[in-house]
């Protein structure tokens, strides 16, 4: 069936911003969307909170609502727009949800609008336990036994009759998030009762517990008359009970046989079938190890993580399909774009396997809990592509930038046998190593998956690598060993520190092409993997004339460089292509738009180190190489590239290197006479406490050449110094540890344009919180309100001094600190920052082109957007950071100069008032108008709250606080009730926070972030009942 | 053994391209056509597919045995393969039914097996230059392009049918099926027994007289290796069969045995279509299915008897992919709707055929 003509106005609903579970997938999906319905010819609304998104930007669709993602916005833009169709499976979670509520309400009914792509029963039996209970036994699947439960003591009555160990999934949360695996029933009642909590309907799964067997995915696809395809398979290298976003991935699967293939794959077809899908789904299932049992563990039936994956493994476009088929095609009438002779209603066949490795956060939270379970951790993930387990592992190890490029970790060298056993039986982010360390110890297979239930297949394959790397210690490598090497995936470098001799030479690197059909069919898709050996296939492409300009992606998502990143990448993409270049694009996150294999003129996935680059540069031979938009990730390639000859396309390395250099850098402030805070470079932690004695305390320190504030903290008193450098020494820092005077003013974050002449500010932003709170953790307002026009004419010259000097061509984010009307520089990043999508944004200056263009010589002048600061916006828009601390357990919510967003909102409004509001609730605060707020902070701040407290009780809040804080409160002549300390008594602040009596929790705390104390617990205990829990607001000392 | 202290072994091609790469299996040379299938599982299934009967089979994916050899999951008593190249063969293979690895399994069969060559090179080059003739051979010099051009898979279905009935009775049986055997899979048979039908096994020899004489409600015109136009004896017997308007399904070499008994016309294909993801537009309905395919021979959709109606075609390619017979209860499909290996999604082919002979028993009474 061709498009339905009724179609006309789709409003497409986007995922908002990204946390853990929900994250740059669903911009790939909505991106690829939006094109496929264009392409259509219709016209597109669009809704999404996120603004770090291609999704929103101009051309991807005719209206775009950059507003909350809540049933009341979308509701108001549906009366403004009156669409004919509503599109939501393409949105994640979020996008699902709100339609569901929209359709249930009956005011899409009302107001004529159709759902595409999933019906509301559909996403029902899908998503409702019973009802997807129910309709897997109509249609004959198996599913684990379960009870859904709508409080405890149902839960433990389940527990009991079924057996521990028992799992709690609670209905309708992201990734999973309130569950987890419960042993006994101390630990059911426990996790329950939060699962209980964080379900929006208060209803939670319990669900006997197939922990051990595998878990396999399949991505199927359905159209309207019921034609049904399998586009991949995919296996948990870890068994079930670990969330298969934790869980490193295969594909295809590896060990099962066509039997239990087709088994499984007929069981997903009659699934989708059944639930009448249209478009995309995954089905989940454990299998066990040593029969043919099996059992369906979920179904989603939208676009997911998994399908992105799916997508960049296979090269099937899943979501464009789904798009296309939501407006009425049938799978046999949409192209399949790889190969241009078959069309989308194929199987895809892979030649190659496809590997997926998670990226954790536990590098940025050392206190989090480190263990993996059935709550989803990882912010990202990378894939590789090879043409053995072993090298498409090795490739997403080294490319997942957890500094190892090999399986060896030299710490766990360090550890006994005995505990290594003991420490796999958990999966945490580790184990693989560990395993690796146990089989380099001769410990066996058989042992290791005794204790981990991990598939004695990949076991055998860690085995083989093992043996192999023992084999090489201080050995010249022969031409064939070498080659085995490579063969396994070892990078040059390890291979050199292994042997401890120098290499064979080097086999002519290979690339071969994604083409969905194992090479069955003639294909020309840009879209590359390296091999070790091989024929190479990058010259069948056709050649064009254009010069060649690559541009470095930046990695998987992490916190302190998420989508943002991206976006920016993308936007260079284009930008050169428009410039006339042939754009090739090197990127390992199989999550985002930038890996789309039709964004760019040539896709290499591959990981970004300099031995991977290498070979695409050797083979590409670019006029330019852009490493300015891939975050740290691309810029810490610029070495590399300076070394090896590449041309660096903006800003040199000298000047990237002046930049990050702190001496030299300090030598340049100098020289161009910018203040930065007084500092100190020490090694001990006497050193340390010296040093801010002198400067006076607080003091900012942390650890020198890290990335995104990486054990940064303010300390403010000799005590907490010397907790801090406990911390940063234990992680052995060989590099100076830096102590700098904390200034608590106005922070300020530019993004410039520079041509080497002129420079161009698109917008000053001003950070709400204190200094000291990350700039990526704090709410950013544009345009700044407390810069007057002489402060920002010391901003523009200091930011044009500072560009000149470094002779940047592109692009610099600089932040500054005012404090005392003096401007002071903290940072300056030669390459684009988080806030580059945002500041394009809402100033329509489209920043990454300009920087592109000034990169390859153009002048400011002549780009039609002026110099100096660009013209304000009438209105005011505020980014507002979203955290994922519910799925983190033993974080401390409190922000501090080390980065915990993961993702971000935008609020746009008339006035700052309404753009905060706006913004908060985008980012999934709730802002109720009544009820009562918690006082409860640390003593030096105690003196502040008064002002605060009288505007709550102002709004009739009822106002609770701790002793200290209440006297201060009652002497202040307010209302005041006082509650206990959690180790004071039985009616504590956490059983206050628990009743429900309080809407909002103000507390900071006198000490770390040690998740024993009592001020972690309570802001813990705050997000987990979603309450907003925030430091006291009060405006920085002018 | 392993794959990299295993000795060299050699594909050599009709076209003079050689791969070298490491041995596994048996030590042997052998001829044979080259083809490739783009299966990611079911190794064992193919292997032991009697259709394969004189080919050397590329598996494109690159890690093959990694569940080792299961006797359960074998299409008929033995490999036909002639040799079999992988990428990577699993020295450790790790399922619960594994009896063995697939090396261990060649050499018992007397088969070569070739690792470690580019398989994707070799595709391509079967891709673009047709189905090859080929050896594999640890001596290379042995062996000349005149012998290699000269190689013909000739007289395949004799040499893999049955010699004597075959009978795989189910209690209560409502049908009795003559599966007339060109190379069948035992698939076939499994996919009508669960369908209560009594089935044998018949020799690809036996004439129409003596099907006529165990007087069965239907016929499975089963798969099988080689150029279909060859059988010409086989196809005269089929003609006389077809007169007794009896149920005939007929699948892959059966489907083309059928047509060419009406008067139809057959072509190689450039290199066939082998591996489990093939879609097929069934013309009546409009769905697509996906399936199982392995042939390189196709019923020739512009020469089509009169008597035939196209009703299904493969959505890649246009070929022939089904008929079905308007002046007797007949009907074919090129791909193998008893899948293993592959999707299982058209075995609702062998409902139709139960319905068919239950019709006619309709009609009889």
């Amino acid at each position: 069936m061709p498009l339905n003509p009724g179609i006309r106005k789709v409003l497409v609903i986007g995922s908002g911003p990204i946390v853990i579970g929900q994250a740059a997938e669903f911009d790939y999906a909505g991106t690829q969307a939006c094109r496929a319905l264009r392409e259509e010819g219709l016209e597109i609304v669009l809704i999404n909170s996120n603004p770090a998104t291609i999704m929103t930007d101009q051309h991807m669709a005719d209206k775009i609502y950059i507003e909350p993602l809540t049933v009341e916005t979308v509701k108001r833009v549906i009366l403004k727009e009156s669409p004919d169709s509503i599109l939501p499976t393409l949105g994640g979670q979020t996008g699902l949800t709100l339609a569901m509520q929209l359709a249930k309400e009956g005011f899409l009914a009302r107001h004529g609008v159709r759902l595409l792509g999933a019906r509301p029963d559909t996403i029902d039996k899908a998503e409702d336990r019973q009802l997807f209970k129910d309709t897997m036994q109509e249609i004959g699947q198996p599913v684990i036994p379960s009870r859904v439960c709508t409080d405890l003591e149902a839960s433990v009555a389940f527990a009991d009759e079924t057996g521990y160990p028992v799992i709690v999934r609670p209905a309708f949360t992201l990734g999973g998030a309130g569950g987890g695996f419960c042993a006994n029933e101390a630990e059911l009642r426990e996790i329950g009762a939060g699962g209980l909590r964080q379900s929006p309907i208060h209803q939670v799964l319990i669900e006997k517990s197939v922990a051990g067997w595998k878990e396999i995915e399949y991505e199927v696809m359905r159209d309207a008359i019921g034609n049904v395809i399998t586009v991949c398979s995919m296996e948990n290298f870890d068994p079930v009970g670990i969330h298969t976003g934790d869980s490193i991935v295969v594909a295809p699967t590896l060990t099962l046989a066509d039997k239990e293939y087709q088994m499984l794959r007929s069981a997903a077809l009659s699934i989708i079938s059944a639930l009448g899908v249209e478009g995309g789904c995954n089905v989940q299932f454990a299998l066990h190890p040593t029969s043919y049992e099996y059992a369906v563990i979920e179904v989603n039936p939208r676009v997911s993580r998994s399908s992105a994956l799916a997508s960049k493994a296979t090269g099937y476009p899943i979501a464009k399909v789904a798009a296309k088929i939501a407006v009425g095609y049938t799978l046999d009438e949409i192209p399949n774009a790889v190969t241009g002779k078959t069309m989308a209603c194929f199987e895809p066949v892979l030649d190659y396997i496809a590997l997926k490795f998670p990226k954790w956060p536990f590098d940025k939270f050392i206190f989090a809990s480190r263990k993996l379970g059935t709550q989803m951790k990882a912010t990202g993930e990378v894939m590789s592509l090879g043409d053995s387990f072993e090298n498409a592992l090795m490739k997403a190890v080294r490319g997942v930038e957890i500094s190892r490029s090999t399986l060896r970790h030299p710490r766990l060298a360090n550890c006994s046998t005995e505990e290594l056993r003991t420490a796999i039986a958990q999966g945490t982010d580790e184990r693989l190593f560990q395993i690796f360390e146990l089989l380099l110890r001769g410990v066996t297979c058989a042992e290791i998956h005794s204790i981990t239930q991990i598939d004695c297949y990949f076991l055998e394959k860690l085995r083989g690598m093992a043996d192999f790397e023992s084999s090489l210690q201080s050995r010249q490598l022969t031409a064939e060993a070498y080659r085995q090497a490579k063969r396994l995936g070892y990078p040059d470098a390890s291979l050199k520190e292994i042997t401890g001799h120098p290499l064979p030479g080097k086999p002519a690197p290979a690339f071969r092409m994604v083409d969905t059909c194992a090479g069955e069919f003639d294909a020309a898709t840009p879209y590359f993997y390296s091999v070790p050996e091989g024929g190479d296939e990058t010259a069948l492409l056709p050649q064009s004339a254009k010069p060649r300009a690559v541009v470095l992606g930046s990695g998987p998502i992490r916190i302190g460089q998420g989508i943002e990143f991206d976006y920016a990448s993308v936007h260079c993409v284009r930008s050169l292509q428009k410039l006339g270049y042939e754009a090739i694009i090197i990127n390992n996150n199989p999550e985002t738009v930038s890996t789309d294999f039709d964004t760019a003129d040539r896709l290499y996935f591959e990981a970004l180190t300099p031995e991977d680059v290498d070979a695409i540069l050797k083979i590409e031979r670019p006029v330019g190489v852009v490493a300015a938009f891939g975050g740290q990730t691309a810029i810490k390639l610029a070495k590399f590239l300076n070394d090896s000859g590449y041309p660096i396309l903006g800003t040199s390395f000298e000047g990237i290197d002046r930049a990050e250099d702190r001496e030299r850098f300090d030598e340049l402030l100098t020289k161009v006479e910018v203040k930065r805070p007084e500092g100190l470079t020490v090694m001990t932690a006497e050193e340390a406490i010296a040093a801010a004695n002198r400067l006076g305390y607080p003091v900012l320190v942390r650890p020198s050449y890290v990335l995104g504030g990486q054990n940064m903290s303010i300390a403010n008193s000799d005590d907490e110094m010397r907790e801090f450098m406990g911390i940063i020494l234990s992680g052995g820092v060989e590099n100076p540890v830096l102590v700098d005077k904390y200034l608590m003013g106005t922070e300020i974050e530019v993004d410039a344009i520079c041509d080497g002449k002129d420079i161009l500010i698109p917008g000053i932003m001003e950070h709400i919180e204190r200094t000291g709170v990350h700039s990526g953790d704090s709410i950013a307002v544009y345009p700044a309100m407390h810069v007057d026009d002489e402060m920002i004419e010391k901003i523009l010259g200091a930011t044009k001094r500072i560009s000149l000097e470094l002779d940047i061509r592109g692009i610099v984010n600089i932040q500054y600190i005012i404090y005392h009307d003096d401007l002071y520089v903290i940072e300056v990043n030669p390459r684009a920052s988080r806030t580059v999508p945002y500041i394009s944004k809402v100033t329509g200056v489209p920043v990454v082109e300009l920087c592109t263009r000034a990169m390859v010589g153009e002048r400011l002048a002549s780009m039609g957007y002026g110099t100096g600061l660009y013209a304000s916006s009438p209105y005011t828009a505020v980014k507002v950071p979203v955290f994922s601390f519910e799925k983190l357990h033993g974080v401390d919510t409190q922000l501090g100069p080390e980065m915990k967003s993961t993702g971000e909102a935008l609020g746009i409004g008339k006035t700052l008032e309404e753009a905060l509001f706006k913004g908060l609730t985008a980012a999934g605060f709730r802002m109720e108008r009544s009820g009562g707020v918690l006082i409860t902070v640390r003593n030096q701040d105690k003196y502040e709250i008064p002002d605060l407290a009288k505007k709550f009780a102002g709004l009739g809040f009822r106002l609770y606080a701790t002793e200290g804080n209440a006297q201060v409160l009652a002497a202040a002549g307010l209302d005041v009730t006082t509650v206990a300390k959690i180790h004071e008594g039985e009616e504590n602040t956490a059983k206050l926070i628990e009743s429900g009596a309080v809407q909002y929790v103000i507390s900071t705390s006198a000490k770390g972030r040690d998740p024993l104390r009592d001020s972690v617990k309570i802001r813990t205990l705050s997000t987990r009942l979603g309450i907003p829990c925030l430091p006291p607001l009060i405006p920085p000392t002018p | 053994m392993d794959c990299f202290s295993a000795g060299s072994r050699f594909l050599l091609l009709e076209d003079g391209h050689i791969f070298e790469g490491k041995a596994f299996g048996a030590k042997a040379s052998m001829f044979g056509e080259v083809v490739f299938t783009t299966n990611m599982t079911g190794y064992l299934e193919t292997v032991t597919d009697p259709s394969y009967e004189g080919q050397i089979v590329v598996q494109t994916f690159p890690l093959i045995g990694n569940y080792g050899v299961n006797p359960a999951d074998y299409e008929s008593r033995k490999p036909f393969v002639q040799g079999y190249i992988v990428k990577e063969w699993c020295q450790s293979p790790s399922h619960f039914a594994c009896a063995g690895t697939l090396d261990a399994f060649f050499q018992r069969y007397g088969i070569p097996g070739l690792s470690g060559i580019d398989t994707r090179a070799l595709t391509k080059l079967i891709r673009s230059a047709g189905v090859l003739r080929g050896a594999l051979t640890d001596d290379p010099q042995s062996i000349t392009t005149a012998q290699l051009q000269g190689y013909q898979i000739g007289d395949a279905v004799s040499r893999v049918t049955v010699q004597a009935p075959e009978r795989h009775p189910v209690g209560d049986a409502k049908y009795k099926v003559l599966l007339w055997d060109f190379g069948v899979k035992d698939s076939s048979i499994r996919r009508l027994n669960e369908r209560g039908c009594d089935v044998t096994v018949i020799p690809s020899f036996w004439t129409a007289r003596q099907i006529a004489a165990e007087a069965p409600d239907g016929i499975l015109l089963s798969n099988g290796p080689g150029n279909p136009e060859e059988n010409t004896g086989i196809i005269a017997e089929l003609q006389r069969v077809i007169q007794t308007k009896l149920p005939v399904f007929g699948i892959c070499l059966g489907h083309q045995l059928l047509a060419l008994a009406n008067g139809g016309v057959t072509e190689k294909l450039k290199y066939g279509h082998r591996g489990g993801n093939h879609p097929v537009r069934d013309l009546v309905t409009g769905r697509t299915y996906i399936t199982s395919q392995n042939h390189g021979y196709a019923v020739r959709l512009d020469k089509l008897p009169p008597n035939a109606l196209s009703r299904c075609v493969n959505a890649n390619d246009g070929t022939c992919e089904g008929l079905d017979y308007t002046d007797f209860p007949g009907f074919s499909a090129q791909f193998h709707p008893e899948a293993c290996g592959g999707p299982k999604d058209t075995e609702f082919l062998f409902d139709r055929f139960v319905q068919t002979m239950e019709g006619r028993k309709a009609t009889c009474r």
